[in-house]
């Protein structure tokens, strides 16, 4: 079982804080997925900061901020050291944007600000995308977990590139994989876990669902269900068809 | 003098970080700050003077995904 910079999660879950009809949705959203990490962020102080951090104290789970927004590494790096402060933990979930339209990571922004947080201690949590250059460079610089997108950040468009999500689970056996952004549906999640990787990350599937809670139970159940199919050895597909009824002792009508 | 916080121009007699946040009114908030793009821990922020047209953001806890 592969941890989170030795930490096991109680479930494979981690679910975002962000855009929820209201507080108390958010609250009944969480307890429903059974989600084991919160991601959260930092913005400029408006008044309401303190009552955000109460709830998310009060749901018991492990936070982990994210740099969200940040578009070079300079400014990711000081928004991580911000956060380690204010959330009293290392773990970063690191974002640094190259693209407007489909918030695609900028690979070489992501990797020397990976390569600055990791030698400050932080444990990186790199929103990446599932290619394994970039991967093997951010595993060299200290990262312990990476996060490829499924698809473009609120999308739901689900796993766009599952060649290249399974080949990135057989080039880290060793590393914790989770899939972060673009998942739409439990199916989605749960063929994220069928492939062998250790989590997902999800927010607007769930807080822009008609009904949030509903949803999250979804997820949960469907996150867990990858996970059980994953661990139980799946066949392998195959292109003809296989009787799978006994041909012996069949009545010659 | 004449800072910017959080992208806003404002007038402060605070001479420090520490000082700054006292006046305005965030002396006991859950806030994070950075001058000029570079962090500065709660604890340095006594020490850390403020000179004119200083770019000071103060962060807090958000939603996020």
């Amino acid at each position: 079982m592969r941890d989170f910079y030795g930490v096991t999660l109680s479930a494979p879950l981690m679910l975002g804080t962000a855009q929820y009809p209201s507080p108390a949705v958010l609250e009944a959203a969480f307890r429903a997925s059974g989600a084991a990490v919160a991601t959260v962020s930092l913005r400029r102080e408006g008044g309401g900061g303190g009552a955000f951090w109460d709830i998310v104290r009060g749901l018991g789970v492990r936070v982990l901020p994210n740099t969200a927004g940040c578009h070079s590494a300079r400014e990711a790096v000081t928004t991580a050291r911000m956060a380690r402060e204010l959330f009293e933990t290392d773990w970063i979930k690191l974002e640094v944007i190259g693209h407007a339209d489909t918030l695609q990571p900028d690979p070489f922004g992501l990797l020397e600000a990976a390569e600055t947080l990791c030698a400050e201690g932080f444990k990186v949590f790199p929103y990446t995308t599932e290619d394994q250059v970039l991967a093997r460079r951010l595993v060299e610089a200290g990262c312990r977990v990476l996060m490829p997108w499924g698809a473009p950040i609120g999308s739901g468009l689900g796993l766009n590139n599952r060649y290249g999500l399974r080949t990135l689970r057989a080039a880290f056996p060793d590393i914790a994989l989770v899939v972060d952004a673009g998942l739409g549906l439990p199916s989605h999640a749960a063929a994220a876990m069928e492939l062998g990787y250790d989590a997902v990350l999800l927010n607007t599937a769930v807080a822009q669902a008609g009904d949030p809670v509903a949803m999250a139970g979804a997820f949960a159940l469907a996150a867990r269900a990858g996970a059980l199919a994953a661990g139980a050895d799946p066949m392998a597909p195959r292109d003809m068809a296989a009787p799978s009824t006994p041909l012996i002792g069949r009545a010659w009508l | 003098m004449r800072i910017e916080v959080n992208g806003e121009a404002r007038e402060v007699t605070a001479a420090t970080v520490q000082a700054a946040l006292v006046e305005l009114g965030l002396g006991a908030a859950r806030v994070a700050t950075a001058l000029n793009g570079v962090f500065v821990p709660a604890g340095a922020r006594a020490g850390q003077p403020l000179a004119e047209g200083d770019r000071l953001e103060v962060l807090s806890p958000m939603q996020g995904g």
